[in-house]
């Protein structure tokens, strides 16, 4: 069991790997990946059971991830390394000509981790909801994460996918929304106001739990408690408030981040906030 | 001459509709998804007999297509179901980054193709789905010609891996393909050997390019009728094997002119061996209400239509 200082590490470390990825290729998203660092590390450090030394694409007899909002590929590909699905020197490839660490997540290479590409947003929900009920059928009691932006359920197809969870009663389904009120145009409420989201999930038969996501200790507990609630014949969503980009004082909760890359001074401001606790890529 | 006998009218999508029955007995992993029509697709029996396989997604095709991704990833066949309409240009991007990009063994059935869907118009008239479904990498495409081919298609389609379009129809058309015929993906069927044309059809203009065939024999003119079932991959070796001999084709579906197999064939010919094509398919319309029967005629869809492209191109060879 690792402890919440070794998430909080951990958390730190994707966050400068996050930049420095995004940095050397001048080209990325790392406002939102910023805000799921804790996520992304207590759930591969903590949440799921995988084992990343043998990555099979079924999945079968383990916990599987799938990330919506592919364009948090920086954080996850940090989080995947970082856990053992591949080599950390691999990280330095992102986003260049050759590479597994495509811009968006991809298959096509076979990068240990990543199941179904991801990107063009509104689309995981469903795949996640496909593969949980492949488990069912397949008799494999472990769990499906999924997560998503909270812009992306802008999103019809995410409603058509709400809907089917709760009819189809997908209860081995964690889905999870990073809520950090931002999108690339400006703040959520300005571009398209989404209303009271809880009641909107709960209205849809979904069983809603909310959590600071930049708190270990309180989104341990609220990842904790939404396992509980699974095999009770509902889906369960996690609203996690984040903030976008944070960690980095010039960077946090402004949607100006959401994909625009630091400068050489930017990253240096940025990396002198955060601890190298387990050593750059 | 080989003389092919119509068995009985029948459905495309029923072959489908037995096909997945028989598979629901032999492949525990078949699982099938359907978007509120199940009646038309002709997936009661599959639904009554295997409730636990059949996965009704209510009027919610781009979660359907997101669904079966998910249902390959765990090792499932998947065969999402509903119009051809439905299932292509409404979803194109969920299959092009879920299904193609991420090439997931999930097979898309889509019935009521083309023109001979009738009466509703079109609105659900899909003419352009062979074009939208052949430009995915990694994407087959199958367009099967009758009740027999359809269901030894699905059955295929079923043990091949990777994303396969399976397209058929609403109507009743003459069932003429030897019950026990083999059917390989890829690979084209020689119907009718012929020197003077190459006639390269695809669904229901089959049994049509076999009636001009007749036609044309009357007229001085053997004509080489080529069952081209998979339009991706292509069967490009028997085509130029046969427009060799015959020195001039021509290409007949119940498509767009823009994307479909006159296109494929067309872009074969001038890469690899130029010779003359005529194309028989829908040219940059969309369709109307009317019985499948009528559509074909006022669409150029027909026999007559086959044979005078035939009679066209056999004289600009000559030229």
């Amino acid at each position: 069991m690792n402890s919440e200082k070794e998430i909080s590490n951990l958390a730190s470390q994707i966050r400068r790997d996050v930049l420095r990825m995004i940095h050397a290729v001048q080209s990325g998203h790392p406002g939102a990946p910023l805000g799921c660092a804790e996520f992304f590390a207590a759930l591969y450090l903590r949440i799921l059971k995988h084992d990343p030394a043998s990555f099979k694409m079924d999945g079968m007899g383990e916990d599987v991830f799938f990330l919506s909002n592919g364009h948090l590929s920086a954080g996850w590909y940090s989080v995947l390394a970082r856990s053992g699905y591949f080599d950390i020197a691999e990280l330095g490839s992102f986003r260049k000509l050759n590479s597994r660490l495509q811009g968006h997540p991809a298959t096509a290479d076979g990068l240990p981790g990543v199941r179904v590409a991801s990107g063009s947003l509104g689309q995981g929900l469903s795949v996640a909801i496909g593969y949980s009920l492949s488990k069912k059928l397949n008799k494999d009691p472990y769990h499906v994460y999924v997560l998503m932006g909270d812009g992306e359920i802008q999103e019809g197809q995410v409603w058509e996918a709400a809907i089917f969870a709760t009819a189809k009663k997908v209860d081995n389904l964690i889905a999870v929304i990073d809520y950090n009120k931002k999108q690339i145009d400006g703040p959520l409420h300005e571009v398209m106001p989404l209303g009271d989201l809880k009641n909107k999930w709960e209205s849809f038969g979904w069983q809603v739990l909310e959590t600071d996501g930049n708190d270990v200790k309180e989104l341990l507990a609220a990842m904790e408690q939404a396992k509980a609630l699974t095999g009770k014949g509902k889906p369960v969503m996690v609203l996690m408030h984040t903030i976008m980009g944070k960690g980095v004082d010039f960077m946090e909760d402004r949607h100006q981040w959401h994909g625009s890359p630091p400068n050489d001074a930017q990253l240096q401001s940025a990396l002198s906030q955060l601890v190298e606790t387990i050593g750059d890529y | 001459m080989n003389q092919y006998i119509n068995t009985g009218n029948k459905d495309t999508r029923s072959g489908f509709g037995a096909a997945m029955l028989e598979l629901g007995k032999t492949n525990a992993d078949v699982v099938a998804l359907c978007a509120d029509l199940t009646g038309s697709l002709k997936l009661n029996e599959f639904a009554e007999a295997f409730p636990e396989r059949f996965i009704q997604t209510g009027i919610a095709e781009a979660n359907m297509m997101g669904i079966a991704a998910g249902l390959a990833i765990g090792g499932k066949i998947p065969f999402a179901t509903t119009f051809a309409n439905f299932a292509t240009g409404r979803v194109y991007d969920q299959i092009r980054q879920s299904i193609a990009y991420s090439n997931k063994n999930v097979k898309i059935a889509a019935s009521h193709a083309g023109i001979t869907l009738g009466e509703d118009g079109a609105t659900h008239q899909m003419l352009e789905d062979i074009g939208m479904m052949k430009m995915l990498p990694n994407m087959t495409v199958i367009n099967p010609c009758d009740y027999n081919q359809t269901k030894a298609a699905t059955i295929a389609a079923s043990k091949y891996s990777g994303p396969v379009y399976l397209r058929f129809g609403r109507p009743k058309v003459p069932n003429f393909i030897p019950e026990n015929q083999k059917f390989i993906i890829g690979k084209a069927i020689l119907l009718q050997p012929g020197n003077d044309v190459s006639i390269f059809a695809a669904g229901h203009l089959v049994w049509k390019a076999l009636e001009a065939c007749k036609v044309l024999k009357d007229k001085g003119i053997t004509a080489e009728i080529i069952n081209i079932h998979t339009i991706k991959p292509l069967d490009v070796q028997a085509i130029l094997d046969s427009v060799k001999k015959t020195g001039c084709a021509v290409s007949a579906e119940e498509h767009e002119m823009n994307g479909g197999l006159g296109d494929s064939i067309a872009q074969t010919l001038a890469l690899y061996d130029p010779k003359p094509l005529e194309m028989v398919a829908v040219k940059d319309k969309f369709g109307e209400s009317g019985t499948p029967e009528e559509l074909m005629r006022k669409f150029n869809l027909d026999t007559p239509d086959i044979v005078e492209a035939a009679l066209r191109v056999v004289k600009r060879k000559n030229k």
